[in-house]
């Protein structure tokens, strides 16, 4: 009782928190948007515009609301956020939220497997390192990360699109939506064709981050007292690893995972522009290049929610595994 | 090597040989003429060769020229940027630690604002904001970096204010600016400067990504971003040298960046002075 009191709390703190830098985020991001130079009656009827008069282009700026001031237009698109709706996209001419939700899901899908496969991966990389402390494994492992840590995203997704698509023909390249082919007729294999190179782009660049932490907390725990003692007993190699080190080192591998989300989002952005991935990220530059402002504003706000709802589910899940946590403060 | 046995002398060498080599990218980035990156249809397409080391385009342009010519180029962004994320980092990061409870409860609060959108995102939006070109990615590099460092700059003088040497000082009636300019001021210094190093390599990565996206560097520029996007269009007809060395060469800049910086973080820290 006295726990799930305390949780539900801490869950109410951190909303609250959360409610108010989401609120920061809508009135900087609308400050922000509304100081771009792009001039929006152009974005939205792009070429035609040699077609479109002075008089024309007032009344599309007055039925927008365009000439009130500027605090007049945000109480307006707060307002409508408030009641879920996030205006209508001037590229796609379709509502924000319904453009989100099915780039979202395509989105997730790429973003789940890169983030499981490279949390897999790295946290198995770390755990060799460590258990190999010294020895040229180890100095192969650490080099790779290092060296992963400097390397452009985008370019990594260059480099496998040439070998795996160009040289191997493995795959095809580019666009999640073949030409000509209704998004909803798509099979599942064809999906799953198209997600691969994005996936394994992202996990290869995204293990160095867990390998190292997770490397140098299973140092920290091999040094410790309890580990000498079972060394004593005899106990050596994967035993060991699997009695003493494993445990101890899952948890903080599992919050970092949790806290990468916004470098998972950033990375997806890069991955799907390399492999014309129809995802979030894609929607971003898009919107980004023409100017186009409520889906900008949605997609802004949808990716502080999708960065606090990783770091929630961490904090959560942390809290539930680790018993320490829950005796201590708040 | 034998002369070489202590840890801080092969950090220093390796140091200065990528302090080196960094600067003979911005000289070349210089010194190369406009000529070479002039069009040549008689020499387009070409694969890498002694005389052109990283090939040419399909414009017959020399693809070693744009590369270094990007480079010097993303270093000035990451320079400029990394600064103005460093200035604001010493701020907020004096700040917290020195106005009081309420002053370090906002910084802590900005920190979380500027870390709750992934910093791609927010240089999106930035970049939009300004219209695009060098200011917006300058701009978006500086408001996006800052809050790990200025976490560290806070710690730090939170420990050193409590030092007793700093207490004493403020009893024997030391003014406050004279007790910051003098103790804690040459205290945080280093901290600044391998913060600094170790923020550039993010800001040119940034800086790329941003320029690759469409939304930093105008495409008349030779930037590494640019030139890595326009390679996109010819992938797939086999000239693999339009993006394979440019990126290849960022890589090493940005990985000697990092170099520099870890072994800075070494230098400053006196009780690694002797380490094997």
């Amino acid at each position: 009782m006295e726990k799930s009191r305390k949780l539900a709390i801490f869950l109410l703190l951190k909303v609250l928190r959360m409610a108010t830098l989401l609120a920061a985020i809508c009135f900087i991001s609308f400050l922000l948007v509304k100081n771009s130079p792009i001039d929006p009656v152009q974005a939205y009827i792009g070429a035609d515009m040699v077609n479109v008069g002075p008089e024309q282009r007032e009344q599309i700026a007055e039925y927008w609301g365009l000439d009130e001031p500027i605090m007049l237009q945000f109480s307006h698109w707060a307002g409508a956020l408030l009641s879920g709706d996030m205006g209508t996209s001037m590229v796609y001419r379709e509502p924000v939220a319904d453009i989100i939700s099915v780039r979202f899901r395509h989105s997730i899908a790429l973003m789940l497997a890169a983030w499981i496969l490279s949390g897999i991966i790295g946290f198995a990389l770390g755990a060799v390192a460590a258990m190999k402390k010294g020895t040229l494994a180890d100095r192969i492992i650490q080099w790779y990360c290092y060296t992963l840590a400097s390397t452009p995203t985008f370019w990594m997704g260059l480099l496998v699109l040439m070998v795996f698509s160009v040289w191997l023909g493995w795959f095809p390249i580019g666009l999640g939506v073949p030409a000509g082919v209704l998004t909803e007729d798509i099979t599942f294999s064809e999906r799953i064709q198209h997600l691969i190179l994005p996936a394994v782009t992202l996990s290869i660049v995204g293990v160095g981050n867990v390998a190292l932490h997770t490397r140098q907390k299973l140092i920290d725990v091999l040094g410790s007292e309890y580990v000498l003692f079972a060394r004593a007993r005899g106990e050596q190699g994967f035993v060991l690893f699997w009695r003493h080190g494993l445990r101890n080192i899952m948890v903080p591998a599992l919050m970092l995972q949790f806290a990468s989300f916004s470098e998972l989002f950033g990375g997806a952005v890069l991955a799907e522009q390399v492999f014309s991935y129809p995802g979030l990220g894609q929607a971003t530059v898009e919107a980004g290049i023409k100017g186009d402002v409520p889906l900008l504003l949605g997609l802004v706000l949808f990716s502080a929610v999708f960065v606090f709802a990783g770091n929630l589910i961490g904090d959560i899940l942390h809290r539930l595994i680790d018993p320490r946590l829950r005796e201590e403060r708040l | 090597m034998s002369s070489l046995k202590n840890k801080r002398q092969r950090a220093i060498l390796i140091t200065v040989l990528a302090v080196v080599l960094l600067a003979g990218v911005v000289l070349l980035g210089f010194i190369l003429d406009e000529e070479k990156i002039a069009t040549h249809l008689d020499n387009r397409n070409s694969p890498p060769s002694l005389e052109h080391l990283f090939g040419t385009d399909w414009l017959g342009r020399d693809m070693f020229t744009r590369t270094m010519m990007g480079l010097s180029l993303s270093m000035g962004v990451g320079l400029a940027g990394a600064l103005g994320s460093t200035m604001i980092a010493a701020f907020l990061g004096m700040i917290a630690a020195t106005m009081g409870r309420a002053a370090d409860a906002i910084v802590s609060w900005l920190i979380d604002l500027f870390l709750s959108v992934p910093h791609l995102v927010t240089l999106i939006l930035i970049s939009f904001s300004l219209g695009g070109g060098a200011k917006g990615i300058i701009v978006g590099i500086a408001l996006t970096h800052w809050p790990s460092l200025s976490r560290v700059i806070r710690a730090e003088m939170m420990q050193i204010r409590s030092a007793e040497y700093v207490q004493v000082s403020r009893r024997m009636g030391r003014p406050g600016w004279w007790i910051a300019a003098k103790h804690i001021f040459p205290h945080i210094l280093p901290q600044l400067l391998v913060g600094f190093l170790l923020m550039f390599p993010h800001a040119i990565l940034h800086e790329a990504a941003v320029t690759f996206l469409g939304m930093g560097l105008s495409p008349h520029q030779p930037a590494i971003g640019i030139i890595l996007s326009e390679s996109m269009k010819y992938l797939s007809s086999g000239l693999w040298w339009l993006a394979f060395f440019p990126g290849l060469s960022l890589l090493f800049a940005v990985r000697l960046f990092d170099v520099i910086g870890g072994n800075l973080r070494l230098f400053t820290d006196p009780s690694k002075t002797h380490e094997e």
